[in-house]
């Protein structure tokens, strides 16, 4: 049987590198996470208790059901906090890399942008301004090719969206300059 | 022979040129969907549903489903050519699918998975046109008590069944209980958690939270991985397909074995990745020559596929016959059916006969013309990898904001 030569090769040039430093384990993560949610569950108990979480005479009170909810968990919370902080042999295990980490920044922050621009330019042309400064600044595609998908894919989205089926987004200055 | 008759309608109510139209273009999305990295089965659906809010709930629901049938057999594809398994319940399809591309034999593989794919969805299916309607009846006698019971079983299982520490399955369960008693109590109409702020007087949509959950993490969660692929292109003649078809026969045991793990973990909430491993462990243990598997043995292909796929089919079953979901994706059909304005649950049997025989006659269907399609056009969509996640990315966290944003 002859061998086949490799036909397809997709080169990742930003990858994140294998031998990063460690940014957190996941040992500091599940403590945070868990100290964040016993704080939203107390919060939202206190919210339910506020409610009501008696029975009167139509039933049980609105609050009753997610009262015992929040219970339950900050309950789960702290069995988590305590198992972490009381466990003898420490995980050593990674939780993200530094590089890992700047890669998920990569995303996550442009993302963000994506949201807080749609208030004022609408959806459409906030998302050609992602997909275009994405793939220049991020995936360093050049500029013709980022510029020309990125237009092609906001306007398939308009036409999908908007005028075939009827879908409202949110729209901008662009949009009305149109008439839409 | 009444589920027959009423699978016969299922398929009447299917024949238009419109729902077939939409069954191939879910099946090309889905396929789509599948092979490229940071979308998978249930992201990939919550993505595209909002393309079916303007449709009507049948033609809809088939279509997405067509999405999640592409996906199944889409992440096969990069396992086998490329070594990266597009979805985790095709990890196991790796073990063998890869070594076998590596000799050479890349058609053969691919032929074994989308094939042993379908032969477990079609076991599942049939499982679900003679079981669902007996349950679903069974379950109108049902009052809130049994519900009650119904329920609590569920959430214990998925404490009990899942491969988490428990109490972080028990948090999540509590956040998302918490999530959905935000707004208005159905009951008194007093307002609860919303802390003055009018958006949350309606409450949290349960889609918006989906496609938070499942679209914008799972890119996250990719752009931590190397993304660089090295693989093989490959090509599946007619000549390779009838001698993978003719093999086929001496596996019954193998297909059989994954089939019926598949269908079992898929009404429970298992889930179709540890039916995967599961179907490809049992294989080897039963196996005479176990020191062939992870060195390109075809049997290694044909279970986790079967299983993966029949698990991720029945996986519908508790969903239309019970309301109760039994994976990811079956919650986020769940979600769709609500906002088409029908409410899941044994009703829908008698209540929207067309839709329910509608959607079983799909999955038989969908499964035929996705397995023709995966057979013809696999280089094709090989080819799609080569578009860099550069650009896939940013195309995907849009989708999600028009998916938020169509509700």
């Amino acid at each position: 049987m002859p061998k086949p030569e490799v036909e397809i090769v997709v080169e990742d040039p930003g990858a994140p590198a294998d031998d990063s430093p460690a940014l957190t384990s996941s040992r500091t993560v599940d403590i945070a996470v868990s100290i964040v949610l016993l704080g939203f569950a107390l919060l939202l108990a206190f919210d339910n208790w506020r409610t009501g979480i008696s029975w009167d005479s139509t039933g049980p009170q609105a609050g009753y059901f997610p009262f015992y909810l929040a219970v339950i968990l900050a309950t789960a919370c702290l069995y988590g906090l305590c198992k972490e902080l009381l466990a003898r042999r420490q995980r050593a295990e990674t939780f993200v890399t530094r590089a890992q980490f700047w890669r998920v920044i990569q995303v996550f922050v442009p993302t963000l942008l994506f949201c807080l621009l749609m208030q004022w330019l609408g959806l459409y042309v906030a998302s050609f301004l992602l997909v275009a400064g994405f793939m220049i600044f991020v995936g360093r595609i050049a500029a013709w090719k980022a510029v020309l998908t990125a237009a092609v894919f906001s306007l398939a989205m308009f036409v999908t969206f908007d005028i075939a089926f009827d879908v409202i987004m949110p729209k901008g200055p662009l949009e009305a300059l149109f008439g839409h | 022979m009444e589920a027959f008759g009423l699978l016969m309608y299922g398929f009447s109510v299917l024949l238009t040129w419109k729902i077939l139209a939409l069954m191939m273009v879910g099946l090309v999305l889905g396929i789509f969907v599948g092979v490229l990295p940071g979308l998978g089965g249930p992201n990939g659906v919550a993505i595209l549903l909002p393309l079916t809010f303007t449709m009507d709930p049948t033609s809809a629901i088939v279509m997405l489903s067509c999405i999640y049938w592409g996906a199944l057999f889409g992440g096969a594809i990069t396992s086998i050519l490329f070594n990266i398994p597009g979805e985790a319940w095709s990890v196991a399809t790796t073990f063998d699918g890869y070594p076998m591309a590596q000799q050479g034999k890349a058609a053969e593989a691919l032929t074994a998975a989308f094939t042993s794919s379908f032969i477990g969805s079609l076991v599942a299916v049939l499982l679900i046109t003679f079981l669902a309607p007996g349950i679903a009846s069974f379950a109108l006698k049902f009052g809130p008590p049994e519900f009650f019971a119904v329920y609590l079983l569920t959430f214990c299982s998925f404490v009990g069944l899942g491969r988490e520490e428990k109490h972080k399955t028990i948090i999540s369960m509590a956040l998302g209980l918490l999530l959905a008693s935000v707004g208005m109590d159905t009951v008194s109409a007093q307002l609860r958690m919303t802390f003055g702020w009018s958006e949350l007087f309606r409450g949290i949509n349960f889609l918006v939270a989906v496609i938070g959950l499942f679209g914008i993490s799972e890119i996250l969660l990719t752009m931590e991985e190397r993304l660089a692929l090295r693989g093989h292109a490959a090509k599946i003649s007619l000549r390779v397909v009838l001698k993978v078809w003719k093999e086929l026969p001496r596996y019954w045991a193998t297909l059989l074995r994954s089939s019926v793990i598949g269908c079992w973990l898929g009404i429970t909430p298992g889930g179709a990745i540890a039916a995967s491993f599961m179907g490809y462990n049992l294989a080897k243990r039963f196996s005479k020559d176990q020191d062939s598997f992870g060195k390109g043995r075809i049997e290694g292909v044909f279970a986790p596929e079967t299983a993966a796929h029949a698990s991720g089919t029945s996986a519908l079953l508790p969903m239309l016959a019970l309301g109760i979901p039994g994976s990811g994706t079956a919650a986020i059909l769940l979600g769709g059916l609500m906002v088409w304005g029908l409410n899941p649950g044994p009703l829908l049997f008698v209540e929207h006969k067309g839709f329910v025989w509608g959607l079983i006659a799909s999955m038989y269907l969908g499964n035929v013309v996705g397995l023709i399609l995966v057979l013809t056009t696999v280089p094709l969509f090989a080819a799609v990898l080569r578009v860099p996640f550069a650009a896939i990315a940013p195309m995907i966290v849009v989708s999600c904001a028009i998916g938020a944003f169509a509700i």
